[in-house]
């Protein structure tokens, strides 16, 4: 380590083995160490008053010994934290086709609307008469999607996605508990997200599944030899994570319903049908909704969401604590009390910034561009699907929604994986598209290109599919060049058994500059 | 519509290479009559149209900017420095999901493990993970967790715990009718919770400081859930505290539940913000949550990746420790700037700052006739028990101006012991002019 922060020996031994400078370095691709291996002591990134004279009142709990915490300056912080951000793939840089993620471009009004003075810094305890535009944002949010969704209630509190299955589960218990009916299985199909049956299990459910036909939809005959007495609830996603509507999903409903239990909507795959179909048209009872997807609030590299749940009047009256109601004197919250709710689900009031920002979504758009926004994304993955049909194998015979699902046979017998084609895209400059999900086809590749690319972006990346597959299909030294991509990266493939057989989670004292790997180092 | 990419021209010839007439044939599995209905919402607007719209709600607000401020209880205004905001919103942070693809997303995931490195060091424990959505559900994973581990089935939930906290630990527990035990309300902040611990308990959660401001000492209470067999969660609401207070980890706590809001994350009407969450070495592979982890690339070169994913929804499914997918990466990523910047110097700066002007005032306040401040032992945050109730005195104190704290009344209500109490929160945003506003405001409203 030196005092500028630099790493150098002896990652830069093996760095520059790698790359053939001296710093490891390639160009604009800058090797960063840890802050921990760059700071000192009595330097800091902000400047603070003396703190005033009193007697503490700490009760002798005073912390004994450093933190360990790293002194940077701020130039030092920025430089960091810049190029760690060059390291990234990103939207804003790219198509990112990651299929059921729903990368869309994410707008920069929304940001900066949610930083106004009297939105972005309002405390969620103040008293309801200095925070009414606050409930009216939530409260005007809440329309829209009741509108959107053809639902008569929504619960604004849950977190993401997944909080907001959760939500819904809970409701479909309390409702269930409330007559009496003890029921303790979720039907599911094979091709769920994962959230849905660990979700279920939280809810102390057993997860049933249900097969796919051939067409990759649900399984009528298998789905009512499955409903009884014990079945709680169904999870759906429709759009499911094929990519395909599920044209007899009134009829789920009816079945679902005509056994006591209720329907549970996924709805990650709204983008496809904002807009354009009404979820409550379909019987269904409650759906969550990612704000993060649909409604464009940035997905920063894992969060924070938003997952609203719309629910149906057999629901409504359980919804979580709080929520937005109109008063006399204006919008006022119900925090708690003697209603049917089942309770809280996370501190304060829901995930106000990501409401703001949906909603500037919502105004920006307005009906006709939320339609607009639900054909575009389906004419678009329908065109990369017809576009590739003939190289690449789709799973099933189209239309599709909002994404195209292929599968690996047309790797077949070339010692071409998935795995080894998504990594060679990002050496043509694109993220992978959703690779191994859904379960249900082998080798599944999940495109989703979104209503915010253009046609010249679509074809473009259209066309390096195509001469990647034709590669793939070639053989020969072609087999080679996926096997080791991505080879123009920050990093090549990473050792992920190694990670899990004894990880390391943290950096530790003494660790500076340590050989990694001393093989390598050597 | 600015948002699309698609011209009229383009879709034609979409449609033609897909071999279908309209967009509405590509909808054709949409039972009938369910496409295409008319909703009643207006059409697109331009961006001054829907800035226009939100400058109109924003100013509906009284915002913390404009009047003194003295509001805590879980969330807490602090000075945010402008690198944060500026470095958070570069596209390749705030456009890019989570970090599936190591090779391109070694920016997010550095800076992942230099989170968990952080939140390690100041909460004086062994790993932690990348994230939760925010303290209280971060508090409910924990007991969860507990009852892995344990393989016990009973929380004790400390009377001093945030009712939020509370709250969302009894939801989540209700699911699987899981037994937990909530002590009665600790204004006096002197409970003995090791009676209610037993040898059916998984776990004992409990808030230091906690919700009325008091700063105790855990060793005892860590040593009676040892003895018992249970664990001992802590929760910590106000994460600055940790920059002088003597850590969880060194009180013996097993699993320490935190939100990281005071850190880099702004108020936002109470979200979003991001929970930390973080442990022993040897319950690593019992956390919820997404956990960064070191190893190398095929050129042996230092690099990270998401680990231990056996744990997680999306290869465990109903196995899996949590539901959680999504967290607070963003969140997360403005924590470690911001704690970056501050370094160790910094951090402790900054919470003496807070301690010392929280003292100020409870001593002003002290002085006060028919005030009273309730905790001996505080950090930036106390309950003070007025003469009449809290409420309505909050309110008075908004006709002049001055946001003056969060009644009791709002978090416990219909706890008539409770009805006269206000909590106070200093921080280093509070001027002395500020203090004697609400001063001299309370001597005229009480």
């Amino acid at each position: 380590m030196n005092r500028q922060g630099r790493p150098t020996t002896p990652h830069a031994a093996a760095n520059s083995a790698a790359t053939g400078t001296l710093t490891g370095n390639r160009g604009l691709q800058m090797e960063e160490a840890l802050l921990f291996e760059m700071g000192q002591d009595g330097r800091t990134g902000v400047d603070l008053p003396d703190a005033p004279k009193v007697k503490d009142r700490l009760g002798g709990l005073r912390r004994a010994g450093k933190i360990g915490l790293p002194g940077l300056s701020e130039p030092q912080v920025i430089r960091h934290f810049v190029r760690l951000s060059q390291k990234n793939y990103s939207i804003d840089a790219g198509l990112y086709p990651l299929g059921s993620c729903t990368m869309k471009h994410n707008p920069r009004l929304n940001e900066k609307m949610a930083r106004l003075p009297g939105l972005g810094d309002v405390h969620p305890l103040q008293p309801v008469s200095t925070v009414q535009g606050a409930l009216q944002v939530i409260d005007t949010l809440a329309g829209w999607l009741k509108t959107l969704t053809g639902m008569p209630a929504v619960a604004m509190s849950p977190a993401a996605g997944a909080h907001g299955e959760l939500c819904g589960l809970m409701a479909i218990r309390a409702a269930l508990k409330a007559r009496g009916d003890v029921r303790k299985r979720i039907l599911a199909p094979e091709s769920a997200h994962g959230t849905n049956p660990a979700t279920a299990a939280l809810c102390g459910y057993t997860v049933d599944p249900i097969p796919a036909t051939a067409d990759g939809r649900v399984d009528l005959e298998a789905l009512q030899a499955k409903l009884g007495p014990d079945v709680a609830a169904i999870m759906l996603t429709n759009p499911n994570t094929c990519g395909l509507f599920e044209r007899d999903i009134k009829k789920v409903a009816d079945m679902v319903h005509a056994a006591g239990a209720f329907f549970y909507c996924d709805g990650a795959n709204f983008n496809a049908i904002v807009g354009k179909v009404r979820p409550g048209d379909l019987g269904i009872d409650c759906m969550h909704i990612n704000l993060h997807k649909t409604f464009s609030t940035p997905h920063g590299g894992g969060g924070p969401g938003s997952g609203p749940v719309v629910l149906s009047d057999s629901l409504k009256d359980f919804v979580p604590v709080p929520y937005v109601v109109h008063g006399k004197d204006g919008l006022t919250l119900v925090e708690s009390g003697d209603t049917k709710s089942f309770g809280r689900m996370k501190s304060f009031h829901g995930q106000m910034g990501m409401f703001i920002r949906a909603l500037a979504y919502m105004m920006s758009h307005g009906a006709d561009g939320l339609k607009r926004v639900a054909e575009d994304s389906v004419l678009s993955a329908n065109y990369v699907l017809a576009s590739l049909k003939d190289i690449m194998s789709p799973s099933f015979e189209g239309p599709c929604m909002h994404e195209a699902l292929f599968d690996d046979r047309f790797l077949k017998d070339t010692g071409v994986t998935t795995l080894d084609f998504a990594k060679a895209m990002i050496d043509e400059g694109y993220h992978p598209m959703t690779v191994y999900f859904p379960l249900v086809v082998h080798g599944a590749m999940l495109i989703e290109p979104t209503e915010s690319e253009s046609k010249d972006s679509v074809d473009t990346f259209v066309n390096t599919l195509r001469g990647l597959a034709e590669k793939a299909i070639a053989g020969g030294e072609n087999v080679a060049m996926f096997q080791a991509a991505p080879q123009l990266t920050p990093r090549r493939r990473l050792d992920e058994t190694r990670a899990a057989r004894s990880p390391v989670l943290r950096w530790k004292p003494g660790s500076n500059g340590a050989p990694i790997d001393k093989a390598a180092a050597e | 519509m600015r948002y699309l990419g698609l011209t009229e021209a383009d879709r034609r010839d979409m449609l033609e290479t897909i071999g279908v007439s309209s967009i509405d044939a590509l909808f054709k599995d949409v039972p009938a009559g369910a496409l295409n209905p008319r909703l009643d919402l207006p059409p697109h607007q331009g961006e001054l149209e829907v800035e226009r719209a939100f400058a109109a709600m924003a100013k509906k607000n009284v915002s913390p900017m404009d009047v003194p401020f003295f509001l805590g209880a879980g969330a807490y205004r602090h000075h945010i420095p402008a690198a944060v905001d500026h470095l958070i919103q570069r596209s390749e942070f705030l456009t890019s999901y989570t970090p599936y693809q190591p090779e391109i997303s070694q920016g997010t995931l550095q800076y992942l493990f230099e989170f968990q490195t952080q939140v390690s060091m100041i909460t004086g424990m062994e790993v932690a993970n990348a994230s939760m959505y925010d303290g209280a559900t971060s508090a409910a994973e924990a007991v969860l967790m507990a009852q892995r581990i344990t393989k016990r089935s009973k929380a004790v939930l400390s009377g001093g715990l945030h009712p939020h906290y509370r709250d969302t630990v009894a939801t989540l527990m209700d699911q699987t009718d899981q037994p937990h035990v909530a002590a009665p309300v600790d204004l006096a902040g002197n409970e003995d919770l090791s009676t209610l611990i037993d040898d059916q308990t998984a776990c004992v959660v409990v808030q230091n400081p906690n919700v009325f401001g008091h700063l105790r000492d855990l060793t005892s209470l860590a040593k009676a859930c040892q003895a018992k067999g249970a664990l001992l969660v802590v929760a910590v609401t106000e994460i600055t505290s940790l920059g002088l207070i003597t850590p969880p980890g060194a009180m013996g706590a097993d699993i320490v539940v935190a939100e990281g809001q005071s850190i880099g994350v702004p108020l936002s009407f109470g979200g979003p913000y991001v929970g930390l969450f973080a442990t022993r070495e040897k319950y690593v592979r019992q956390m919820p949550g997404r956990l960064c982890g070191e190893t190398v690339d095929q050129e042996g070169r230092r690099g990270f990746v998401l680990t231990l994913s056996a744990r997680e929804q999306h290869i465990r499914r109903e196995k899996a420790t949590s539901n959680i997918c999504t967290n607070s990466g963003l969140c997360a990523l403005a924590f470690t700037i911001h704690m970056s910047l501050l370094g160790e110097a910094g951090l402790t700066r900054l919470a003496e700052i807070n301690h010392g002007k929280a003292v100020q005032l409870a001593e002003k306040l002290a002085e006060m006739k028919g005030v009273a401040v309730v905790p001996q032992a505080f950090y930036n945050e106390f309950a003070i028990t007025l003469p009449k109730p809290a409420a309505g005195v909050v309110e008075k104190l908004v006709e002049k101006k001055i946001l003056g704290g969060v009644p009791a009344s709002r978090l416990f209500p219909g706890d008539k012991s409770l009805e006269n109490v206000l909590l106070i929160a200093v921080t280093e945003t509070n001027t002395e002019g500020d203090m004697d506003k609400l001063v001299a405001a309370l001597k005229e409203v009480l």
